[in-house]
């Protein structure tokens, strides 16, 4: 997804508006992909090119224009592309700041300070899962991001869901029955019988699982 | 107060209604009042195990549904006078236990009874998760053998969030019962260890009871192995079980592997 932004003349104002925005809240452009739509500034606009460079400035990161007056000079115009954006299709306006430029605050980590018992299942969408204690047979826990068992893995992991391959798996003691990150996966026969006992990491290598002792 | 136990194991065959006579027993031959309720519908067994098989009347759907009162299905033991039975019914199925009822039955022996004992159907159906509903206090039953232990695991998962008090947000005293202990084929590595269940399971453990003919003998007699044989290895094991549920300390006995000179001559293990 990739975040639409319209300056609107006067470019000084809505440069204005925009750090207002930004300081109400300061993270809303980490991370994002912005195009920037160009076809509310007249033709006479000067120095295009360097309002663009004010915008980059304030970390707001720029993957493509559109709407460019062919007059212009410096201009990248149309889309830069890269992997997994999209434009939205809603042009986001800048204006005033506005309840929807104020994303709600999702935890990013779960912790579950007690067991995850046999036939439970916990599933967590919003990044990293921590386990203090032992995940049982037949137990499942599932994570977009890592996943962290301070106990015996016994049950099923699953990390990285959602396509997150740079997600881990760490435990202190490997029983899994069944370990996977981001749809690669391995089951019990399948890891070495080496690592069972011990306290290990998973990993992605490419298109392989990896697993590792940690001590 | 009264106390409201479940006996429990998600397995079936493992010693839960062995254990709820047994348990029963001994904490009404301390001088406590006890109720022991089957709550295994259709499949009734606590009634011949306290040998009362004879003297039922009513049961716990009769009193569940409004037939009877709860007075009238008590069954009172002829042989401690502060322990009664509540048994189940044989010819219905555990779809006649409704969840209002069976609230207000637990309730109104809350107040006759110091201790209430409710003996779980095996599964982790309706029947065993209405035997757990009301629970204070769970003794999960559990053999020293994996798919019982993942049994018991799950049922544990259940105690924490399906009984009332988890669903208030307090919690649920587990223990762990590990019924059927062998030392002998323990140590052979035939069974889990005690310290492997205690790992897997991660609650305290109530107490080891070894396995033993006593208990069989017992249940064919009708009788709470704690009353058939007081001397015997499995009645001094619940004996102790039943004081630690009392909140008494007592030091844990391991079932050993002791071998007399003669079995040890002729190369044959015996069970203490």
């Amino acid at each position: 997804m990739a975040i639409v932004l319209t300056p609107e003349p006067p470019l000084a104002n809505w440069l204005a508006a925009l750090d207002a925005q930004i300081k109400a809240a300061p993270t809303f452009f980490d991370q994002q992909a912005v195009i920037v739509e160009l076809i509310a500034l007249p033709a006479e606009t000067p120095d295009v090119a360097g309002f663009l460079e004010q915008l980059e400035q304030r970390g707001v990161r720029i993957i493509g224009t559109e709407g460019a007056h062919p007059s212009w000079r410096g201009i990248k115009t149309g889309l830069r592309p890269l992997a997994n954006t999209r434009a939205s299709s809603k042009p986001v306006a800048i204006r005033a700041p506005s309840p929807a430029a104020h994303p709600a605050k999702e935890p990013s980590a779960l912790l579950i300070d007690r067991p995850v018992r046999s036939g439970q299942s916990v599933v967590f969408e919003h990044g990293d899962l921590t386990v203090v204690g032992s995940v049982s047979s037949g137990a499942e826990i599932v994570a977009t991001g890592s996943i962290h068992v301070y106990g015996a893995l016994r049950g099923r992991a699953l990390a990285g869901l959602k396509g997150n391959g740079s997600a881990r798996i760490f435990c202190r003691r490997l029983e899994a029955e069944f370990l996977s990150i981001d749809g690669l996966y391995h089951t019990a026969d399948e890891i070495e019988p080496g690592l069972r006992g011990r306290a290990v990491q998973a990993w992605l290598d490419g298109k392989s699982l990896m697993i590792a002792a940690l001590d | 107060m009264a106390r409201v136990v479940v006996v429990t194991s998600g397995k079936g065959g493992v010693g839960k209604t062995t254990s709820t006579a047994a348990l029963g027993a001994a904490l009404a031959q301390a001088g406590e009042h006890v109720v022991v309720v089957d709550f295994d519908v259709g499949l009734r067994n606590l009634d011949l195990v306290m040998g009362a098989e004879r003297r039922v009347v009513f049961d716990l759907i009769n009193v569940v549904q409004g037939d009877a009162r709860l007075h009238q299905a008590l069954i009172r033991d002829k042989r401690i006078e502060t322990l009664s039975l509540l048994p189940a019914s044989q010819t219905r199925d555990k779809d006649a236990l409704k969840p209002e009822g069976v609230a207000k039955v637990i309730a109104e022996l809350r107040e006759k009874f110091d201790w209430v004992i409710c003996d779980s159907p095996a599964g982790i159906e309706r029947g065993a998760t209405l035997a757990m509903r009301h629970a204070d206090i769970a003794v999960v039953v559990t053999n020293p053998e994996v798919s019982s232990v993942r049994d018991s695991d799950r049922i544990i998962g259940l105690l924490d969030s399906k009984t009332e008090r988890a669903e208030r947000g307090e919690r649920i005293d587990k223990h762990l019962l590990l019924a059927r202990y062998d030392a002998v084929r323990a140590a052979r590595g035939e069974m889990l260890k005690v310290e492997d269940v205690l790992e897997i399971l991660s609650i305290p453990l109530l107490g080891i009871i070894p396995e033993s003919e006593d208990v069989l003998r017992a249940s064919n007699l009708g009788v709470p192995v704690t009353l058939n044989n007081p001397a015997s290895a499995p009645t001094r094991a619940y004996l102790d079980a039943a004081r630690r549920l009392r909140g008494e300390t007592v030091v844990m006995t391991f079932p050993s592997q002791k071998r007399s000179l003669i079995s040890r001559l002729l190369g044959r293990k015996a069970i203490a």
